[in-house]
């Protein structure tokens, strides 16, 4: 699938998350996204965001608009060289930090999109890549 | 750097949050918060978030850890004024702000706030 615009952020310091937290409103809103949905995707990406910089030591985020067969959707793919998730189940189990957050960031954020994949290799970096259509 | 304007009414404090705020600022506002509860002698706290877009883990944790805070040093936390998309987001991503008392808007918070004021020294309510 081809998209119809691609957009890369860098994820270097704390503001970073702020504006991939802008960018992503602004796709939302013009692919048409409700209300609730432009919230939970704006959710899901500062979350991640701050995942790729606590965790993976920066690294980016990639925004594409997608339309699949007349099908408008938000593709966000969030990778960093850091050091990647040794035990992949655990990390998806909500409550589980290795920071001082709640532990909400990938298992929360899996429930407010669509689609959500997860590669990662351990001192090679990690890439979530999550959807939501609209 | 840039900081969230604390208002002083009587014996309570308002915050409105108007910005998109990045993680350094919520922090600060955490520290202002807790030192002027203490320097103000406030009996309550009511932070605005209605002008918020979206509410995720770490903000979700701000205002708990104010309202644990301001508990710790006898003063009521009450936020105010969640936006629909924001609170049905917040239940989805799975957190529930345990601790902090809501109001839907400013007026109704103050009411809250001015019953937890009228304790006068007895245990805290929750």
């Amino acid at each position: 699938m081809v998209p119809q615009s691609t957009e890369t952020l860098p994820i270097r310091i704390s503001s970073d998350i702020v504006m991939v937290r802008q960018v992503v409103r602004a796709r939302a809103a013009e692919i048409g996204l409700s209300l609730v949905d432009q919230t939970k995707i704006v959710t899901a990406a500062s979350e991640l965001a701050r995942n790729t910089l606590e965790h993976g030591k920066g690294g980016e985020c990639q925004v594409e608009v997608l339309n699949s067969t007349g099908r408008a959707g938000l593709r966000l793919s969030f990778s960093d060289r850091g050091p990647g998730i040794p035990d992949l189940t655990v990390a998806m189990r909500d409550g589980f930090t290795t920071g001082n957050g709640l532990g909400l960031g990938l298992s929360g954020s899996k429930r407010l999109v669509n689609d959500f994949e997860i590669a990662t290799k351990v001192g090679e970096g990690t890439r979530v890549t999550v959807t939501r259509w609209k | 750097m840039e900081r969230i304007p604390i208002l002083q009414m009587g014996e309570f404090l308002l915050v409105t949050i108007q910005v998109d705020m990045h993680d350094r600022l919520a922090l600060a506002l955490q520290d202002d918060l807790t030192n002027k509860i203490v320097s103000a002698g406030a009996r309550g706290v009511l932070i605005d978030i209605s002008s918020l877009e979206i509410v995720d883990s770490f903000i979700g944790r701000m205002l708990a850890n104010i309202a644990a805070m301001s508990r710790v040093l006898d003063a009521a936390t009450v936020v105010v004024g969640m936006k629909p998309a924001v609170a049905i987001t917040l239940v989805e991503l799975g957190l529930s702000l345990p601790g902090v008392r809501t109001a839907l808007n400013v007026e109704k918070g103050m009411d809250l706030l001015r019953a937890a004021g009228g304790r006068a020294g007895g245990p805290a309510k929750h």
